[in-house]
C-alpha cells in the first residue's frame, strides 16, 4: 500500500503535476478537513468547557465534563447496554450470514432467487424495519404476529418491547438487526468462497476428506479468514453506532424508556435534547470515539488483521 | 473461478451413500425456502396493513390474510394535510441524489489523483483521509451539528446535504479501483496528447462504469435510508426526509396506523426498485468494495 501512490514519472515537470494533484483531491480534502477533522478538534475543545446551549463557551471547566460523563450511571450503563448487544447480534450475525452463504453457494438451481430474497431486507431502512417489528410482529397485543403464533399454542399475550424481566425486548432488538444486515454479510461471505482455489478441495477429496463437516473445517473455514475477520471489525463498529432502531422501537411521545439506551442514543439526548449540554455531549462523543479506536485496534491486532497473506 | 477443474474431483471422490446425499441435499433446500419465507414476512407484513381497514389491522381475531384489501389508502396517506408525504419524499429523492452525484463525482477524483497523479506527499494525504475511516460518521454528530448551525445551515438542503458528501470509504474504493486501471488504456492517451483531465472524462471514467454504478448504488441507499443526520438537522417540518416524518409518525401518537404502513410501504418502493434493477453491481459493488482484501 505504502509505495502504491507512485508510478514511475514518466510526464511534466514536477510543480505541473503537484498542481493537478490538488485539482483532483483538493475538494474531497477540503470538505473532509472542514466537515469531519473540524468537528473532531471542535467537539475537543467544547469538552473541555461549560457548554449549555451554546457553541462559543466562555466557562472553562477543564476536565469536569469528563468526569460528570464516567461517573454518570446512565452513560456507563449504555456502554453495557452496547456490550451486551454487540455480544447478541455479532456472534448470530455471523453464524447466520455464513450460513445462508454456505447453503446458497451450493445451490445449482434458483441460486440468484435466494441471494435476492436474504439480501432485500438492506433495502428497507431501521425506521421502517422498525416500524414492522414494533407494530405488527411484535406489538403487545393479540393482533401481533408474535402474540398470535403463541397464541395457537395457548400462550399468553407478552408485552415485547416493555417487558425487562424476563427482557424480551433484546428478542425484538436483535432479530430485527439481524433480519435487515445478514444478507449483506452473507454476500461478502459469497465474495469470499467464490475465492477458494477449487484445487484445495480436489486435495482434500484426495486425502479422503468427507465432504461436509470435515472440508469446512479443514478448507473452507480457514480459507475464510479474511473475510470473517473483516466481518467481525464491521459488525463490531456497526453495532457501536446503533441509533436508528432503538430509537424508533422504544422511544414514543412519552419520552424513552432508562433500559436498552445505547451510547449514542444517549448522546442524543444529552446534547441535542433538553437543556442542549453540548459540552458534556462532545466528552461523551470524546470518550466513545477513543474507545471505538482502542476495540478496533485491538481486535485489528488480535485477529491479525494486515498478516492475512501469510 | 475456471469450473472445469470439477470433474475429476467428483470421479475421484469416494462413493457415499446416495440416499444420504439426497436427504441432505432436499433437508437444505427446505431449510432454505423455510429461512427465504421468514426472511420476506416483514415485507408481506408491511404491504398486508398498509392495504388494510383498520379494523382489519387491530382485530384481536388477527388473520394472515385481511379480509378486503384496500387501495384507496395511497390516495388518503397524499391526501392527508396532517401528513407532510409528498414533501418528504421530494425532500429524500432530493438529497439522494444530490449526495449520490457529489459523492460519486469528489470520491473518484480524489481516487484517481491518489492513485495516479504522482505526488511527493500523495501518501500521507492518503493516511489522513483513511484516518477518517477509524471515527465513526455517527460519533462526530454532535460537533457537525454545532457546525452546522454555526454555518445557520440547520433545517435547509445545503445542511443535509454538504456535510454528507466527503466520503473516506467511497474515495478509498476509487483509488483501490483506479490502482488496478489498465496503464496501456491511459499511456495511448498520452501519447495523444492528453492532459490528467481529459485522460480522466474520457478514457477512465466510461471505462469504468460498472464500478461507478456499484458504488453510486450504494451511497443512494445510504442517503435514502439515513436517519440520525436528518433527524439532528431536518428540525423544520418542510426539511422531514421521509424516514424523519415516518419516525415522527411511529414516536408520536397522530396518524392512523393502516396510514403508517402505507407511507412505509410507499418509502421503500424507490430503494426496491433500484434494488431489483441494478442488484448485479450492488453485489458486485459489495464484493469488489476490497474489504476483505
Amino acid at each position: 500500500m505504502s509505495s502504491s501512490g507512485y508510478r514511475r514519472s514518466r510526464e511534466g515537470p514536477v510543480r505541473h503535476r503537484t498542481l493537478w494533484f490538488w485539482i483532483f483531491v483538493g475538494p474531497f480534502a477540503a470538505g473532509l478537513g472542514l466537515f469531519t477533522y473540524v468537528p473532531l478538534l471542535w467537539s475537543l475543545y467544547l469538552s473541555f468547557f461549560d457548554a449549555h446551549n451554546t457553541v462559543s463557551p466562555t466557562h472553562f471547566i477543564g476536565l469536569g465534563n469528563y468526569t460528570s460523563m464516567l461517573s454518570d450511571g446512565a452513560f456507563t450503563s449504555s456502554l453495557w447496554t452496547f456490550a451486551v448487544f454487540s455480544l447478541f447480534i455479532v456472534p448470530a450475525t455471523y453464524v447466520l450470514s455464513l450460513a445462508l452463504a454456505l447453503m446458497v453457494n451450493r445451490l445449482r438451481f434458483a441460486q440468484s432467487f435466494f441471494r435476492s430474497v436474504f439480501f432485500l431486507p438492506a433495502a428497507c431502512s431501521y425506521v421502517v424495519a422498525s416500524m414492522i417489528w414494533k407494530l405488527s410482529i411484535f406489538n403487545g397485543v393479540r393482533f401481533g404476529l408474535a402474540n398470535t403464533v403463541l397464541g395457537w399454542f395457548g400462550a399468553d399475550q407478552t408485552a415485547w418491547l416493555s417487558t425487562t424481566h424476563p427482557p424480551w425486548y433484546w428478542l425484538v432488538i436483535v432479530t430485527l438487526r439481524l433480519w435487515l444486515q445478514a444478507g449483506f454479510y452473507m454476500v461478502l461471505f459469497l465474495a469470499g468462497l467464490q475465492r477458494i482455489a477449487p484445487q484445495l478441495y480436489e486435495a482434500a477429496a484426495v486425502d479422503g476428506a468427507r465432504p461436509g463437516w470435515q472440508v469446512f473445517r479443514h478448507i473452507t473455514f480457514p480459507q475464510l479468514r479474511a473475510t470473517s475477520v473483516a466481518v467481525v471489525l464491521l459488525l463490531v463498529i456497526n453495532a457501536f453506532q446503533a441509533f436508528d432502531e432503538f430509537y424508533n422501537l422504544l422511544s414514543d411521545s412519552r419520552g424513552y424508556p432508562p433500559y436498552a439506551r445505547p451510547p449514542l442514543v444517549y448522546l442524543y439526548y444529552t446534547a441535542l435534547g433538553q437543556g442542549q449540554n453540548l459540552g458534556l455531549g462532545s466528552a461523551g462523543a470524546v470518550i466513545l470515539a477513543l474507545i471505538i479506536a482502542v476495540v478496533t485496534i485491538v481486535q485489528a491486532r488480535w485477529f491479525g488483521l494486515g498478516r492475512t497473506e501469510d | 473461478m475456471p469450473r472445469s477443474t470439477d470433474m475429476p474431483r467428483r470421479a475421484s471422490t469416494p462413493r457415499r451413500d446416495d440416499a444420504l446425499v439426497r436427504a441432505g441435499r432436499a433437508l437444505r433446500t427446505v431449510l432454505l425456502i423455510a429461512l427465504a419465507a421468514l426472511f420476506l414476512i416483514p415485507f408481506y407484513l408491511l404491504l398486508r396493513n398498509g392495504l388494510s381497514t383498520e379494523q382489519d389491522i387491530t382485530s384481536p381475531a388477527w388473520t394472515f390474510f385481511p379480509a378486503h384489501l384496500q387501495w384507496s389508502n395511497v390516495r388518503e396517506l397524499f391526501d392527508d394535510p396532517a401528513v407532510p408525504m409528498a414533501r418528504s419524499l421530494l425532500n429524500s429523492a432530493l438529497i439522494a441524489v444530490a449526495t449520490t452525484l457529489g459523492t460519486v463525482l469528489l470520491a473518484s477524483l480524489a481516487g484517481y489523483g491518489l492513485a495516479r497523479i504522482p505526488y511527493r506527499h500523495a501518501n500521507k494525504v492518503f493516511y489522513a483521509i483513511l484516518g477518517t475511516l477509524m471515527v465513526p460518521a455517527a460519533v462526530t454528530f454532535v460537533p457537525s451539528f454545532v457546525l452546522v448551525s454555526t454555518l445557520g445551515w440547520i433545517s435547509t438542503l445545503r445542511g443535509l446535504i454538504i456535510p454528507t458528501l466527503f466520503s473516506a470509504f467511497a474515495c478509498f474504493i476509487f483509488r483501490q479501483y483506479f490502482l488496478g486501471f489498465p496503464q496501456e488504456l491511459e499511456d495511448a492517451a498520452k501519447v495523444d496528447g492528453l492532459g490528467y483531465w481529459r485522460t480522466y472524462w474520457r478514457i477512465v471514467v466510461p471505462n469504468s462504469a460498472p464500478l461507478f454504478a456499484a458504488v453510486g448504488t450504494i451511497v443512494f441507499i445510504g442517503a435514502w435510508n439515513a436517519f440520525l443526520w436528518p433527524l439532528v438537522i431536518g428540525q423544520d417540518k418542510n426539511a422531514w426526509t421521509v424516514q424523519v416524518a415516518l419516525s415522527t409518525f411511529t414516536t408520536g401518537q397522530v396518524v392512523n396506523i393502516h396510514e403508517l404502513f402505507i407511507a412505509a410501504a410507499v418509502s421503500i418502493v424507490p430503494l426496491l426498485l433500484v434494488f431489483l434493477l441494478l442488484q448485479r453491481h450492488i453485489v458486485a459493488g459489495v464484493e469488489r468494495s476490497g474489504i476483505d482484501d
